[in-house]
């Protein structure tokens, strides 16, 4: 009896590690976000939603290649995430932070609204199923494994460019400094804008693997966007690495905990001590 | 080579510096002297454009800066090390330097040699975060990062200001060495001293006006500057 | 008749539950988290009715108690150590999902995600039942509502009377500023948040028992934390009146779309409302009301000035 309860218990904690990647890919974006402009997108999974729409309509109804209608559904994110920026997030860059953070609310429910007028709120599906892996007596879903690579993948690639390349440098030199960025020949809203579309095209990656996973319908933002803030705050916003590190902290709790009970008793769980690590390290698992 | 016609800045409606008028000729080391909130800070970051001049007019080698954008002054060639040195203190100082090469990356291998030749210490901190630089050090790294994007003039806000005496002598060293090397430098100093053996002229600046204006042998002999600011 | 008057009672219940967030929201304790203290006051009430039989006003102790908890829970750690702005609606975000995960993890006795209905108390033709309060009519709700309206309105007095309006700007704006005029910052946003919490949870109580049905997302969640959110927003959270008006803007603005437009797109005026919100935000910060008061209030000194 034992022995198939710990088999049991091992799948549910890698399973839990493959969710850490998915969770971590999408807090990197709402992270990057965050820590160059000081803004946290609350509508972030809606421009998610977006792109699983994107992907959808692309692949079913139009019969792209999958992988072009991924792309495809990447630019179209990374687009969104500037136009956010440039006609939303701008008007309010100097207004009260709060103020910021309630526009981007309004762009939740504007794109939450949208989408089931337009697109219907029935649920959609890729209709692609991707084989499971055996190991042993385990199985796995090939599309987490998927998600997993492709959100390391998403990580390291994101810090090779913030950390080689001149507009990578800026981009961490501009949360460090706003003011004098002029004075290297930088133009901060050309970065900000930038960043932006960087970090709309993060989100619109992250669809690109929830949407092999998942069935898309309007509200779907709403059961992975609160996880994913609150990974980001756990981890200390703008904290990339710290946003990593929760995230697997994070998909621990939900997989253990949803083996132990129901799944959403995981998520309970995963929130309680969320809050309660508000208490003990406010600014974050690495914050000071 | 620049050329400041009466201007006037402010500060939310505050006026700051009220009808300057400067010159800086090609290849000159000019000072701006004066005492504290004297509007010296003010008239470098006009030039710079980091604020709008509310009247006057600038030029720089013939060409007017009207509606010209802050970022693309450096483009121009006009360098500027600002008040406090300002370096990103979680870049390393090497990164600084590449951000200072924002706009002349194809140089940044070629610069970084000058520059590393003109600041060997530099070249040692090269991986070190510049928060952790010593306080000259990071007055190096703060003008060597203005160097790396190859300007004509060098703006200098006070490269002396918070350093031990010692330290001050090697930093007005370099700027005499930045000088000889050709570069035109438009420095504010506090150490009125110190700065009229470096510089060929000097403005005297208080509370916001060009009150005088001379050769570094003439201000430092005039009567008042002695008695007020040299202390003799 | 019945239509006019279930439209009244909505606006006035959402603009007492709105008044309530207010009451923090005005102070910047932006919370994303008053879906839970209403959703604890509906499911509170509705479950100990179906399961123990227990009248709803003897729930709603219970309610209350129970909230009056959670926002101590939650509200004192986060003023103590300081956790405002960005990270303080984050944390009550947290708050609101994890009841509303709580209601459906717990669905052998809640209903889950299809909710749950209040055990009718009104059998053989009787019309009303105080006990259980559960009403045929309209009309008894129509008085217990325009009550509970004019009582958070009262509340908003009281508030600004007894701490003064220089005490609660110098919360909202200046930690140490406030502490300095010698108000303990603490315990004045812990009182306000406690009032804010109960008042809200009775907001909940009364709207499952007037709709009879109680759902995991209608009553909590983000989503509906986020709904009070903006409704504030729309009327003017400085104001006393600002949050009924952002109610009575909202409700009427989704009504006048379904009868144009019948049932033919369904969310066109969450739409709308979308896009409003981002304007107001943007260039109408203090809302309709706050906006139309500074307008009118502009308009009288002119007026005042040549003579
Ligand atoms: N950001 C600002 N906002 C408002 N007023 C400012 C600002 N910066 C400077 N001032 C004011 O403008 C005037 C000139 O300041 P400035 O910094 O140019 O003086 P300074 O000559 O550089 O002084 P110091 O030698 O102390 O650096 C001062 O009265 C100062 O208070
Ligand atoms: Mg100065």
């Amino acid at each position: 009896m034992s022995e198939i309860f710990d088999i049991y218990l091992l799948e549910a904690v890698l399973n839990g590690l493959l969710l850490g990647g998915l969770l971590a890919l999408l807090s990197l974006g709402l992270n990057l976000v965050f820590g160059v402009i000081d803004v946290v997108w609350i509508c972030y999974a809606e421009l998610i939603m977006c792109g699983m729409y994107a992907v959808y309509y692309l692949y079913v109804q139009y019969h792209w290649p999958l992988v072009l209608a991924m792309l495809a559904a990447i630019a179209l994110v990374a687009l969104l995430g500037w136009i956010l920026h440039q006609f939303v997030i701008r008007p309010v860059l100097n207004a009260e932070p709060i103020n910021q953070l309630l526009v981007t609310g309004g762009v939740l429910f504007f794109l939450q609204a949208a989408a089931t007028l337009v697109f219907g709120i029935e649920f959609k599906n890729l209709g692609v199923t991707l084989p499971s892996v055996r190991l042993g007596e385990m199985s796995f879903s090939a599309a987490r494994l998927v998600a997993f690579g492709a959100a390391l993948g998403g990580v390291v690639g994101l810090w090779l460019f913030l950390s080689r390349s001149y507009l990578g440098t800026a981009i961490r030199a501009i949360s460090q400094d706003r003011a004098i960025m002029p004075l290297m020949g930088v133009d901060p809203g050309r970065i900000f804008a930038l960043t932006s579309a960087l970090g709309g095209g993060l989100a619109g990656l992250a669809s690109c693997l929830l949407v092999l996973q998942y069935d898309i319908h309007p509200s779907i933002g709403l059961s992975f966007g609160p996880i994913t803030f609150l990974i980001c705050v756990l981890g200390g916003l703008g904290n990339m690495l710290g946003g990593f590190i929760a995230a697997f902290i994070f998909a621990q709790f939900i997989a253990v905990g949803g083996f132990f009970f129901a799944v959403e008793w995981g998520y309970v769980i995963a929130f309680i001590f969320f809050i309660a690590m508000m208490f003990w390290r406010p600014r974050g698992i690495l914050g000071k | 080579m620049l050329a400041v016609n009466k201007v006037a800045a402010g500060y939310g409606g505050i006026p700051a510096l009220f009808d300057a008028t400067l010159e800086v000729r090609a290849g000159e080391a000019v000072g701006v002297i004066g005492p504290n909130g004297a509007g010296k800070t003010t008239l470098l970051r006009v030039i710079s454009k980091l604020i709008e001049p509310t009247s006057g007019t600038l030029s720089f080698e013939g060409a007017s800066l009207a509606g010209v954008p802050a970022h693309a002054i450096v483009g121009r060639g006009i360098a500027h090390v600002p008040e406090n040195r300002r370096l990103f203190p979680r870049l390393t100082s090497e990164e600084n330097l590449r951000m200072g090469a924002y706009i002349a990356r194809g140089t940044f291998a070629q610069r970084l040699e000058q520059v590393y030749a003109l600041f060997p210490r530099l070249k040692e901190r090269r991986a070190q975060v510049a928060g952790t630089l010593s306080g000259g050090e990071q007055q190096m790294c703060a003008i060597a990062r203005a160097l790396m994007s190859g300007p004509k003039l060098l703006l200098l806000d006070e490269p002396s200001a918070g350093l031990a005496p010692v330290v001050v002598q090697s930093i007005f060293e370099l700027v005499r060495k930045i000088c000889a090397e050709g570069y035109t430098v438009l420095i504010v100093e506090q150490n009125i001293r110190q700065v009229l053996k470096v510089v060929n002229r000097a403005y005297l600046l208080d509370a916001g006006r060009i009150v005088r204006s001379g050769s570094a042998q003439e201000l430092r002999a005039a009567p008042e500057i002695q008695k007020a600011y040299l202390g003799l | 008749m019945n239509y006019p008057l279930h439209l009244a009672i909505l606006v006035l219940l959402w603009g007492y539950i709105y008044t309530s967030w207010s009451l923090m929201g005005r102070l910047g304790l932006v919370s994303f988290g008053h879906g839970a203290f209403m959703g604890i006051g509906a499911y509170t009430v509705v479950m100990l009715w179906n399961h123990f039989g227990l009248s709803p006003w003897l729930g709603a102790i219970a309610a209350f108690v129970f909230s009056a908890v959670v926002a101590i829970v939650i509200g004192w750690p986060c003023f103590r150590f300081r956790i405002v702005g960005h990270y303080f609606a984050l944390v009550t975000l947290a708050l609101s999902e994890v009841t509303r995960l709580i209601f459906i993890a717990a669905r052998d006795h809640t209903g889950g995600s299809l909710g749950a209905t209040p055990n009718g108390a009104l059998v053989d033709g009787t019309s009303a039942s105080l006990w259980a309060l559960q009403f045929s009519s309209k009309l008894p709700w129509l008085l217990i509502v325009t009550a509970l309206w004019l009582f958070g309105l009262w509340v908003w007095r009281q508030v600004d009377r007894s701490m003064g309006r220089l005490a609660l700007q110098a919360i909202s704006e200046e930690e140490e500023a406030a502490a300095s005029i010698g108000i303990h910052v603490t315990r004045a946003k812990l009182r306000i948040t406690i009032i804010s919490a109960l008042m809200t949870c009775a907001g909940g109580i009364l709207y499952a028992q007037y709709q009879l049905y109680v759902n995991p997302d209608t009553v909590s969640g983000i989503a509906i934390s986020l709904q009070m959110v903006f409704g504030v927003i729309a009327g003017g959270m400085f104001v006393m009146l600002g949050p009924t008006v952002g109610a009575a803007f909202t409700l009427l603005l989704a009504e006048g779309l379904r009868l144009a437009f019948g049932n033919r797109y369904p969310a066109l005026d969450a739409t709308i409302y979308g896009v409003m919100l981002v304007l107001f935000i943007i260039y109408m910060p203090k809302g309709i009301l706050g906006a139309a008061l500074e307008g009118w209030k502009a308009a009288r000194r002119r007026k005042a000035a040549p003579a």
